[in-house]
């Protein structure tokens, strides 16, 4: 109960009873969760249990039938569209490493800067001295300072997925939503992005979509199973383990 | 890879050669005595003022296509539509000079029976009001057809098909005599503008140096948009739109503004296309000529502006020999023009020109290198 407790209080994101099916499907049935300001949370599930769906919901690129879904305790982000919701804090990384990749790994990341967003403010925009500081800072912490003047398309996967994350810091969030980050990465690799996500949280929320068990350990983190659109089990990794229904529906197969 | 100044060899050497072109040809006309080797008619000179038009429209749809996805199917109406404004004021100044003599009614409108002018053309016989009108009529249309379009996110395909549908719609429209724009005959017998006469070599040197000044503007206005962050975020839509619309940008704002001043740019062409060849009739909006243009763009090279002007340079070029050459081929000569180009040439011609250049300059660019290190 202590997450209702603290629900009130420096809440980031509360999901409330949401629902959302597709042709009858239910992708969402019924999922309630909190996210706490500075959280890091892993959320785990098997393939269509709902969880590309949640983040379609949270980000408004899908409306939920019924539910709310409430940011920093007062907003309801189920009214908004992509570009709001990016605008109110939200970042998104897909589980397809998604890039300019015509641009410059330096342009991805300046496009992605936080600031005005309107068609006169680009037209007339001239990156700043401060904001060339970001870039800077920004290329050195997801290790692609030499790669700055590469086409972001000549990157490899991994790369890829990296440069998507600083675009996403860039954007100074307030939640990341993170699907699959791990995917197509090295070991090695993996590791450091644990590293990584786990260094964001605190300052930020982060949300991370997870199949690799080895990389959800390395988080280190409270874990939530998703099953059928809504939570089967809530904890930490040790604890959803042990639990019976979750070794029976995605552990034990 | 793009270059990072404004004027880049590209754009730079081909502004240098339009130059040369709107200073030469039409030295070559009036200097040159009609016996001279180099002597260019007048015929010459305003067909080559036409293919510069052409040119501009190529570069207004690269603008939408190239750079942001859009690939428009239908921006030969914006260009007609120019067009027609600048024909409505042309009527105009014909005057009492019309085989009726009616100094106010164009002779169409005599011939169907009028008895006023319509509401729409009143306006249209002061030049700043038209001139107003070939930016205003086509931007106007765009903003309102992708208001429609981008906010409901409708992409690729199915924007193409509605744009395609929406110049349909236009020619059957002008087609009607009750339209009140001349019908299936649209609007001709110009007489002068500004108290110029069209016939006069004066008057035809003017308008194909203002269609070179357009080109030259048109080219640098697309530079300046694709080299600012906006333009930037173009290719960001275009190559992976969701990721734009996560990091907050409003996708169907950029696309709307781009395809609007993209409609002003084409209608510009238009507006000097019609006095260059003396008429505006309804087939300016047929479905093919629409499509002709994206050949155009697509042989040129998309994504370049430059690519798209000397697409449309060449094809027009190339169209007006062998249809003269060879008249029953050329349609075949065009289709077998574009599926080599697409197949052989994915960068388009211009995209060949430069890698020629490279190659025997034998060192690639600084950019190459690290785009490939």
């Amino acid at each position: 109960m202590s997450d209702e407790v603290r629900g009130l209080k420096g809440t980031q994101l509360y999901l409330n009873d949401v629902h959302r099916s597709f042709d009858g499907y239910k992708a969402i049935n019924g999922l309630s969760m909190v996210i706490t300001e500075g959280e890091l949370r892993a959320v785990v599930g098997p393939n269509g249990a709902g969880k590309t769906t949640m983040l379609d919901i949270i980000t408004g690129k899908t409306r939920p039938d019924q539910g709310r879904v409430i940011w920093a305790e007062h907003t309801d982000l189920t009214k908004l569209d992509e570009a709001s919701t990016a605008r109110l804090g939200i970042g998104r990384k897909f589980q397809k490493p998604t890039v300019f990749e015509t641009h410059t790994v330096e342009d991805n990341l300046m496009l992605s800067l936080a600031g005005d967003r309107g068609v006169k403010a680009s037209l007339l925009f001239r990156i700043a001295k401060a904001q060339k500081a970001r870039i800077d800072e920004l290329l050195e912490l997801v290790r692609l300072t030499s790669a700055r003047h590469r086409l972001a398309g000549s990157l490899s996967h991994g790369q890829k997925q990296w440069l998507e994350i600083g675009m996403l810091l860039a954007q100074e969030p307030k939640l990341l939503l993170v699907d699959e980050p791990a995917a197509g990465m090295t070991d090695a690799e993996t590791m450091r992005t644990a590293e990584l996500l786990r260094d964001i949280a605190g300052k930020r929320s982060v949300v991370v979509i997870e199949h690799d068990m080895d990389f959800v350990r390395a988080l280190d983190c409270k874990v939530t199973v998703l099953h059928r659109g809504a939570v089967l089990a809530e904890g930490s990794l040790d604890h959803v383990s042990a639990n019976q229904e979750v070794i029976e529906v995605y552990l034990g197969r | 890879m793009a270059s990072t100044s404004f004027i880049d060899r590209r754009l730079g050497v081909f502004l240098a050669l339009l130059a040369v072109v709107t200073v030469g040809v039409p030295l070559a006309n009036t200097a040159l005595s009609p016996e001279s080797g180099l002597h260019v008619p007048t015929y010459m000179l305003s067909l080559i003022g036409k293919y510069l038009c052409y040119a501009l429209l190529a570069v207004a749809l690269d603008l939408v296509w190239g750079y942001c996805g859009i690939l428009s199917l239908g921006h030969g109406a914006f260009f007609a539509l120019g067009g027609y404004a600048m024909g409505m004021h042309l009527m105009r100044q014909i005057g009492s000079r019309g085989a009726y003599g009616n100094p106010v009614l164009p002779d169409f409108m005599v011939f169907l029976g009028y008895e006023k002018l319509p509401w729409f053309w009143h306006g249209f016989d002061m030049f700043w009001f038209a001139c107003l009108m070939v930016l205003l009529a086509p931007g106007l249309l765009a903003f309102v057809f992708g208001w429609f379009a981008f906010r409901s996110r409708v992409t690729g395909v199915y924007l193409s098909i509605i744009t395609q549908a929406m110049t349909y719609a236009l020619l059957l429209a002008f087609f009607r005599n009750e339209m009140g724009f001349g019908g299936n005959n649209g609007l001709t017998d110009f007489k002068d503008v500004l108290g110029f006469s069209l016939s006069s070599d004066g008057t035809r040197v003017t308008l194909f140096v203002l269609s070179a000044l357009a080109l030259g503007g048109g080219l640098l206005v697309g530079r300046w948009i694709t080299m600012t962050k906006f333009g930037k975020v173009l290719v960001g839509v275009r190559d992976a739109e969701s990721r734009t619309r996560f990091l907050g940008y409003r996708v169907e704002q950029f696309k709307l503004f781009v395809f609007t001043v993209s409609a002003m740019m084409a209608g510009v062409a238009g507006a000097l296309y019609v006095p260059q060849v003396g008429i505006i009739n309804p087939g300016e909006f047929s479905p093919a000529n629409s499509i002709e243009i994206v050949i155009w763009v697509a042989l040129g090279g998309r994504g370049t502006l430059v690519g798209a002007a000397l697409g449309a340079l060449i094809v027009v070029a190339a169209k007006s020999w062998l249809t003269s050459a060879f008249p029953d081929a050329w349609l075949y000569a065009l289709g077998l023009m574009f599926i080599l180009v697409t197949i052989f040439l994915p960068q388009g011609v211009l995209g060949l020109i430069e890698k020629l250049g490279r190659g025997r300059r034998e060192q690639p660019e600084p950019e190459a290198v690290e785009a490939e290190a």
